[in-house]
């Protein structure tokens, strides 16, 4: 009897975290589907006929798939620089423990991004860049390449030297005892490094507001667009909400183990 | 293979040149770029040329009330934020930290609001705050309480606002608790049983003390953040009603890009920079302080 109480207890408690959690979600999902006579009313319904024309004008009105196509352009192209540049990179400073180094590259981390704006927003503009892909993939690949660079370093720091120096040995160079053999017992840090530097970018508003304009517009400013215009269609809105939330539910889902250890290893290591 | 051979021996410098190169391209060289126009006067709206005033914009900028204003508010929203988030994230995590069917849903449940969109998470919280049509106000009558103007309100807007931060970065805090947990030893718990203790002594004096450089570095993690929000303020209020919600990172942004008061917005910004990075060696400090 004690037993099952305790149970019960403990059920209610989960489900004290799991419904504050999950049910702003879920709401936006069912707004999505609701007609704007529905969603405006008073006291909000919980039921209702679902309705596809939120996302029928998203998709029509506002061209949606362009944005769709931007962030992904963006994101993709920025999560490659920053692997190219960051894996390396984070190869050498695990290997010859160049902390400085790390440093550097970590401050990146925590500064604020407008105070690289301002200079980016300066710069690019007399250099042309201003709505190019260029200047946005530069931009977000300073919020990749940090991540990159910690994820990865602290993967590499768990190989251990003898495989390396073996390999080195047997005659390899060191380019090639990286590319054919840490980096494949590295891959569970490439994917978690892969994934965050991915959703990052696709989740930035602040750098994409000031570098894009109509041409690379990337959604979650679309998103933003939508409401600071004159009367709001909440049923739209929640519709455009549920199109750039999905594909990064999706991808965190898929991933979901690399995902969390990415977001909990910095502390746990400590 | 030459060239083989040149990046095989000079490695140590060669494997990180790119990345290094990036960052002093970047972002070094635009942190002085804002440092140096934080010492003129420049104006994009008045079309004068840039001169070097020293530290006047500093002394325009702090003489602003404006500029207290948003300071104020930018301590305000990051503790109660980061207060919140640390008690509710510690308590979930000691919660989960069993196991139990289903536990790997919830933890995959809890990355959502991590992943989520923070400018569409913002502008959906608008309707949930709306003050006739709201789920919020729905449910504070549900429980036979007054509904609120939530980011209508000037007094209530900042809470109002961090309960959405809540929202969203609780979960980081009680997945970050919960792998400091797991690797926890057992020793200790089985000595203080045998010693006799009860679950409370053995939470205070024996979990928490080990679980606390997690969550420290997870606290320090959320502040320098939490700070800087931006995305979450910006599509819900955009620093309204009237300045109510303006937190440093809204003001400097209100300075560059709708005033373009250059060399004013510059100073605040390296004022910001200063603040986010003292914060963080301070908590460096202390955590090698107490042993952490």
């Amino acid at each position: 009897m004690k037993k099952i109480a305790g149970k019960l207890v403990f059920a209610l408690l989960v489900l004290f975290i799991v419904i504050p959690v999950a049910f702003p979600l879920i709401w936006i999902l069912m707004s999505s589907f609701k007609t704007q006579v529905d969603i405006t009313a008073s006291p909000p319904r919980w039921l209702f006929e679902p309705t596809l024309q939120n996302y029928e004008k998203v998709f029509r009105e506002q061209d949606f798939l362009k944005f769709f196509i931007n962030s992904t352009i963006v994101g993709v192209s920025a999560t490659l620089v920053s692997l190219a540049l960051g894996l390396p990179a984070a190869w050498s400073i695990a290997r010859f423990k160049q902390t400085k180094l790390n440093l550097l590259i970590l401050v990146a981390r925590i500064m604020p991004g407008i105070a690289l704006l301002l200079p980016w927003f300066l710069i690019f503009s007399r250099l042309g860049l201003i709505d190019s892909y260029t200047a946005l993939v530069m931009a977000h690949v300073i919020i990749g390449l940090p991540l990159v660079v910690w994820i990865m370093s602290s993967f590499f720091e768990q190989v251990p030297l003898e495989i390396e120096e073996s390999a080195r040995v047997d005659g390899a160079t060191r380019q090639r005892t990286f590319l054919s053999i840490i980096l494949p017992i590295s891959s569970p840090g490439v994917v978690t490094a892969t994934t965050l530097s991915f959703l990052f970018s696709w989740n930035n508003f602040m750098f994409s507001q000031v570098l894009s304009m109509e041409r690379t517009r990337t959604l979650p400013i679309a998103v933003y667009n939508f409401v600071s215009y004159a009367e709001i269609d909440w049923g739209a809105v929640m519709a455009a909400a549920v199109v750039i939330i999905a594909p990064a539910i999706v991808l965190t889902m898929f991933f979901q183990k690399y995902v969390i250890r990415g977001l909990t290893m910095g502390a746990v290591k400590g | 293979m030459l060239d083989g051979k040149f990046l095989d021996r000079h490695a140590k410098v060669l494997f990180p040149l790119p990345a290094v190169l990036f960052t002093l391209a970047l972002m070094v060289f635009p942190v002085l770029y804002t440092l140096w126009v934080s010492f003129t006067n420049w104006n994009l709206a008045s079309g004068l040329p840039p001169r070097f005033v020293w530290f006047k914009s500093y002394a325009t900028v702090f003489a602003e009330p404006r500029f207290w204003g948003a300071f104020v508010r930018t301590l305000y929203f990051t503790g109660i934020a980061v207060a919140a988030e640390t008690v509710l994230g510690v308590v979930w995590a000691l919660v989960l930290n069993r196991e139990f069917v289903g536990k790997r849903t919830i933890k995959a449940m809890m990355l959502l609001p991590l992943v989520a969109t923070p400018v569409a998470i913002g502008i959906a919280w608008t309707l949930f705050y709306e003050p006739t049509i709201g789920i919020a106000n729905w449910a504070l009558k549900l429980f036979g309480l007054q509904g609120s103007r939530w980011i209508a309100d000037p007094d209530f807007v900042l809470p109002a606002l961090a309960i959405i931060d809540v929202w969203q970065w609780t979960p980081l805090i009680a997945l970050i608790t919960l792998a400091g947990l797991a690797g926890l030893s057992q020793e200790p718990y089985e000595s203080a049983r045998v010693d006799g203790a009860n679950g409370w002594q053995i939470f205070w004096h024996i979990t928490l003390p080990m679980v606390a450089p997690a969550v420290l570095t997870a606290v320090l993690l959320r502040s320098i953040d939490a700070l800087k929000t931006f995305d979450i303020i910006y599509s819900t209020t955009q620093g309204g009603p009237g300045f109510a919600s303006e937190t440093l990172n809204i003001y400097s942004y209100n300075l560059s890009f709708n005033y373009f008061r250059l060399g004013q917005a510059a100073a605040s910004l390296v004022f910001l920079f200063a603040l986010v990075l003292s914060f963080s060696a301070l908590v460096a400090r202390l955590r090698r302080r107490l042993g952490l």
